[in-house]
């Protein structure tokens, strides 16, 4: 909503400035969002008369023009402009005068100076404007007519340029505020300053023409105001004030037809609609559409309608889409109109709402007719239309036609004063909530303890206690009401200990050299195919863009990405992690306290490793990341937990020989891999032989931990044993860490590998696995003896299972 | 000088050009070996009367032990001298750089996110977390915004190939206030909850990304109103910018599910953004369908609503003025928030 400042003053004038008065309105809720000059500053420019022109001796262009600028002496001013003609009167700058700093070449935000110039051997006293030259609009076709404005007055003055601009952003409840007399209306609540009301209007009928209008939906229209009027011009001139004030609320001046219906509706925030009566057929019936029915509209679109849209119909066909825009075959024109039917209804909100929007476009009249029109003024506004109409079209009224169908009712709302302490929590009183009213010219009763309200037919937000109680709140002022600590009874909160946050976790990943990224939830669908084998991911209907049309099920195709943008930014090293939900079809999921039927959406931890396992630095021979190094990222991030690891050839994003399944409790938790080589050379990853290494985890197996449950550690001395045994190359390590575990004596305390070694001195197709046996015995000190025939038992059962030979 | 003052002085002599431990050894044998300096003057004492035996022998003793404290001095200097020249040797450059990994970051977002949830811990609210793609119930006609109703229009949002079991399509959550109904319905009053999370809205240019964070706040009991709403929020910004320099203010609006509701907007009075009013959040008394629709009678209990964006803060709290560094993942501005 926009609007001249002076337009608003003219209803309600409170003696606040400019600034105090957009202040006034933010804090009221009718939030300012910009308020600007109407015009940038210039300064010497008067309202001048042509009198003479004769051609320039030098130029061909140019003409040498005689102006009156209201002095006793005319001034010879040299002008170059194509629609220059004796009599126009047009903005002359005189010597000294300053044009706005945005005029020629002088962008630099410097005003342009007029000194007595001499143009090819012809003086000028001055320069005559275009309407782009004062900064007023883009026009600079020629000079700006200005009408009959006064001579030698002031062209700010004349034109009302010392105004400004007020933008104001409207939540959806306020309805009551698209137009400036809403504004006003409100103004004069906020600050108490008188509300002028536009004087009511009546024009008797001068003709008794009817065209005859039936209401057959009655919960679509409740109420069908119109007259006709006979012989209007349709090619007459919209005023100047009135453009001015449609030009000030960003509407381009179209017919003086046109003008008035859009005035009206800015002005007193009724829309309404004129048709060309010669053009429809019969009388008008105003019903909801048939399945089928189409209609070409007034900006040229045909949209096909259904029973769910309101239309205005003739015997013909459909004329207009019941409260949002009119059709083309009886709009007016310029050229053939002369008897039009001017309509102002009262449509239901919700037969209105999301009509426009199905269609794809929004209108003025939508806008405002699915928030609520004002029921009870649509004959006032008709007389207000026709008056000017009459006066700037001629023709001759009709009778006015009122048909009322079905009109909302205004329940009482009845405020109680405690409720509404209790709520706002300050304890103003009924008196203050009475004149609260009263500003807001509500009607209302009271009783001791409450507040009952007859809401005006202008208000469309005022149905329940609620309602009223912030009314209360919003003139009283929220600045007003304090800032208060509330008062609770102290209860301690706290995370279960066995329970870690994510945050922990998150932490526990910065803190092994990863950073952390946030990349979008949607992405690329080929992401989903090449990095989870998801053919059927959730789809956008309606995505931002292709490569962000479906939902991830997995983290790896952004943390790609991501690694792939540093990459190109020049960087050698890159660790990167996520955690974030990730989506996938899920027939299982059922509705539930924090689920969606059908949807499943678990937080998973995901993480790339790629470049040097280290830093590159002085003292570490440089490596590249490896499975093993992140497989220990991995064990670090979930201890206390500890993970086993399958081997996983299957999953699609990972070398089929480096991607492991990480097992947490039994589980599948996630997995890790080195990326598969073809996606290296899909994805354009540089250097083949540097992979980066990914893991994904579901978050959910790494937070909860069991409690700590320590023993007492005993104080027999531990003994240790290496074996080392030579096994087959392709053995895996827990196969064999397995067997030993299933054989170890009671002493044996662990077993773990600490060296693996193939080459030289073993036989081909062999390695060496070194593990270490850690043994105690917790009453007495063990013996070598028991100790030797411990670790015997161990590598017999390597031997038996394994066909393992100790290396020696 | 006497023979044994003598001698003193020239083991003193002698040890102190001692450089090391065998030289002082060398030195030590010609005073105190079996042959040394003072074996020979026993054995002078031999010729000796009784009584010059006694004078004598006094002498020499005192001489002796003379002798041995200045070896035993030596020997401790040159000990420490060793040990000086091998420190030296072993002098490291402690300015190379620490050897192994270097440490990760975390994402000024997340660190926003974080800090939120702790300062309302600190007075008692639960943290709690929710479906991203969201039944229409919970995102909208719960929240007292019905089908077709012009403020669904405040909000472009984003819809998938899926229907709930209403029938309608799902979407991705335009506001992280589905997470009010969903955690009011299972929980007793007092209510207090912050639940943080990623939300979707159409939108996408500089100042807007398509997908942002939110942090929903709700306390219900029976007797939270707007004036402690004011108390709160007020008293998380000053916290959150660890600042009582700045001021807040409340300014009426509309959301579907609050009434009275309210725009926060704060001011800093100092720093580069001094002076300029700044939207902050949408907050509001929890509208009474609403609570309804927690399965709560609105009679007996009232409170306040609000979300925040978290980018919103973070840039405030950073000083970050483009919002598409929190997405674009550029190692060289993560780094910064180690």
């Amino acid at each position: 909503m926009q609007f001249s400042e002076s337009w608003l003053r003219s209803f309600c004038n409170p003696p606040l400035t400019t600034e105090q008065l957009c202040h006034a309105l933010t804090m009221a809720g009718l939030e300012v969002e910009d308020a600007r000059p109407a015009a940038p500053p210039f300064s010497g420019i008067v309202v001048g008369e042509i009198k003479s022109i004769t051609k320039h001796p030098n130029a061909d262009k140019l003409n040498v023009c005689e102006v009156d600028v209201g002095e006793s002496e005319l001034k010879q001013i040299v002008c170059g402009a194509p629609n220059v003609r004796v009599g126009m009167r047009i903005p002359a700058a005189q010597i000294g005068a300053k044009l706005p700093p945005a005029f020629g070449a002088h962008e630099d935000g410097k005003a342009f100076e007029i000194g007595k110039a001499k143009m090819r051997g012809v003086e000028s006293f001055g320069m005559l404007c275009s309407a782009r030259e004062l900064g007023i609009s883009a026009d600079a076709s020629g000079l700006m007519d200005l009408g009959d404005a006064k001579v030698g007055a002031n062209v700010r003055e004349a034109l009302h340029l010392d105004d400004t601009i007020i933008e104001i952003k409207l939540t959806p409840n306020k309805a009551d505020c698209l137009s400036v007399f809403g504004v006003a209306r409100e103004v004069a609540a906020i600050t108490g300053a008188p509300l002028v009301t536009p004087e009511k209007v009546h024009i008797p009928a001068a003709q008794n023409r009817v065209l005859p209008a039936i209401i057959s939906a009655k919960n679509l229209c409740g109420r069908f105001s119109g007259r006709t009027i006979l012989g209007v011009n349709a090619k007459a001139a919209t005023p100047d004030w009135m453009k001015r004030r449609l030009e000030s609320a960003g509407q381009r001046s179209i017919s003086a037809l046109v003008d008035i219906s859009n005035y009206v509706m800015l002005e007193l925030g009724r829309p309404s609609h004129v048709f060309d009566l010669d053009k429809v057929h019969g009388g008008l019936d105003v019903r909801w559409a048939k399945a089928g029915e189409t209609l070409k509209l007034l900006n040229g679109n045909t949209v096909s309608l259904d029973e769910n849209v309101g239309v205005i119909c003739d015997d013909t066909g459909v004329e207009s889409l019941a409260g949002i825009m009119g059709g083309d075959s009886t709009s007016v024109n310029l050229e053939t109109t002369q008897n039009v039917y001017v309509e102002a209804a009262f449509w239901w909100p919700e037969a209105i709402q999301g009509r426009a929007r199905r269609f794809n476009f929004s209108t003025d009249a939508g806008h405002r007719f699915e928030r609520g029109v004002d029921f009870a003024t649509t004959v006032e506004h008709l007389e207000v239309l026709t008056k000017y109409i009459t006066e700037i079209c001629g023709g001759a009224p009709g009778a006015v036609d009122d048909t009322i169908a079905n009109l909302p009712v205004r329940k009482p709302v009845t405020l109680r004063v405690a409720r509404a302490q209790k709520v706002i929590g300050l304890p103003i009183t009924s008196e203050e909530m009475q004149a609260i009213f009263k500003r807001l010219s509500f009607a209302f009763t009271t009783t001791a303890e409450s507040i009952t309200v007859i809401p005006p037919s202008y208000r469309f937000d005022i149905e329940i206690e609620e309602d009223l109680i912030e009314e209360v709140a919003r003139i009283y002022g929220f600045e007003r009401i304090p800032a208060l600590p509330p008062k609770a009874a102290a209860v301690m909160r706290t995370r279960p200990e066995a329970e870690r946050s994510q945050h922990f976790l998150r932490a526990r990943l910065a803190a092994s050299d990863y950073h952390e990224v946030i990349t979008y939830s949607f992405v690329e669908e080929a992401w989903e195919r090449d990095f989870a084998g998801n053919t059927n991911p959730i789809k956008l209907l309606n995505p931002i863009a292709s490569q962000m049309g479906v939902m991830r099920s997995t983290l790896i195709g952004g943390l790609i990405s991501t690694l792939k943008y540093n990459l190109s930014h020049k960087a050698a090293r890159v660790r990167l992690f996520e955690v974030g939900k990730v989506f996938s079809r899920d027939a299982s999921v059922k509705d539930g306290e924090r689920a969606v039927q059908g949807v499943s959406q678990p937080i998973h931890i995901a993480g790339v490793a790629y470049g040097n396992a280290e830093v590159e630095q002085w003292g570490i021979a440089k490596r590249a990341v490896d499975f093993y190094d992140v497989k220990a990222d991995i064990d670090a991030l979930i201890a206390p937990l500890k993970a086993t690891y399958e081997a996983a050839a299957d999953h699609p994003a990972f070398h089929p020989g480096r991607c492991a399944k990480v097992m947490i409790g039994g589980a599948l938790a996630g997995y890790v891999g080195e990326i598969h080589p073809k996606w290296m050379r899909e994805y354009d990853l540089p250097d083949a032989n540097k992979a980066p290494i990914v893991f994904e985890i579901s978050m959910q197996y790494c937070q909860k931990i069991p409690l700590s449950a320590p023993q007492v550690p005993s104080k027999m001395p531990v003994v240790r044993r290496d074996i080392a045994l030579v096994v087959d190359q392709n053995l895996h390590a827990d196969a064999v860490l397995a067997t030993l575990n299933a054989a170890k004596s009671e002493v044996v305390r662990e077993v773990s590998v600490f060296d693996v070694y193939a080459g030289a001195g073993l036989p081909l197709g062999k390695k060496s696995l070194a593990f270490q046996v850690l043994m105690q015995d917790t009453s007495v000190t063990l013996t070598d003896e028991i100790a030797d025939k411990s670790v015997a038992t161990l590598v017999d059962a390597a031997k038996a299972h394994h066909e393992a030979t100790l290396r020696t | 000088m006497s023979d044994t003052d003598q001698l003193v002085a020239q083991a003193r002599t002698a040890f102190s050009e001692a450089n090391d431990l065998p030289a002082l050894e060398d030195a030590k044998a010609k005073f105190l070996g079996k042959a040394g300096a003072f074996a020979e003057l026993m054995k002078s004492m031999a010729a000796l009367s009784v009584d010059d035996k006694k004078t004598h022998g006094a002498a020499i003793n005192l001489a002796k032990q003379s002798v041995e404290l200045l070896l035993t001095e030596r020997r401790a200097a040159l000990a420490e001298m060793a040990m000086n020249a091998r420190l030296q040797a072993e002098a490291l450059d402690v300015t190379l750089p620490g050897r192994g990994r270097g440490v990760g970051s975390l994402h000024p977002v997340m660190k926003t996110w974080q800090r939120v949830e702790e300062i309302f811990a600190s007075i008692g609210f639960d943290v709690a977390d929710g479906p991203e793609i969201e039944a229409d119930w919970y995102n909208f006609t719960a929240l007292n915004n019905p089908p077709n109703h012009p403020a669904r229009s405040m909000q472009d949002t984003f819809y998938v190939d899926m229907h709930g079991t209403d029938g309608l399509p799902l979407l991705l959550r335009t506001h992280t206030s589905p997470m009010q109904v969903r955690y009011a319905k299972t929980n007793t009053p007092p209510i207090k909850v912050i639940a943080p999370g990623r939300t979707y809205r159409v939108d996408s240019d500089a100042t807007h990304s398509p997908m942002f964070h939110q942090v929903e706040g709700l306390w219900i009991a029976e007797d939270i109103s707007f004036a402690d709403l004011k108390g709160v929020y007020t008293d998380f910004l000053r916290r959150f910018f660890e600042s009582e320099n700045l001021d807040v203010r409340f300014r009426p609006s509309f959301f579907p599910f609050t009434e009275p509701s309210a725009e926060i907007d704060m001011r800093f009075n100092d720093g580069p953004l001094k002076g300029k009013w700044l939207e902050i959040s949408g907050s509001g008394q929890v509208h009474p369908s609403v609570v309804k629709n927690f399965g709560l009678d609105p009679e007996k209990y009232i409170g306040f609503a609000f979300g925040s964006g978290l980018e919103r803060l973070t840039m405030l709290r950073y000083g970050v003025s483009d919002l598409r560094l929190f997405f674009e993942g550029d190692l060289r501005f993560l780094k910064q928030f180690a």
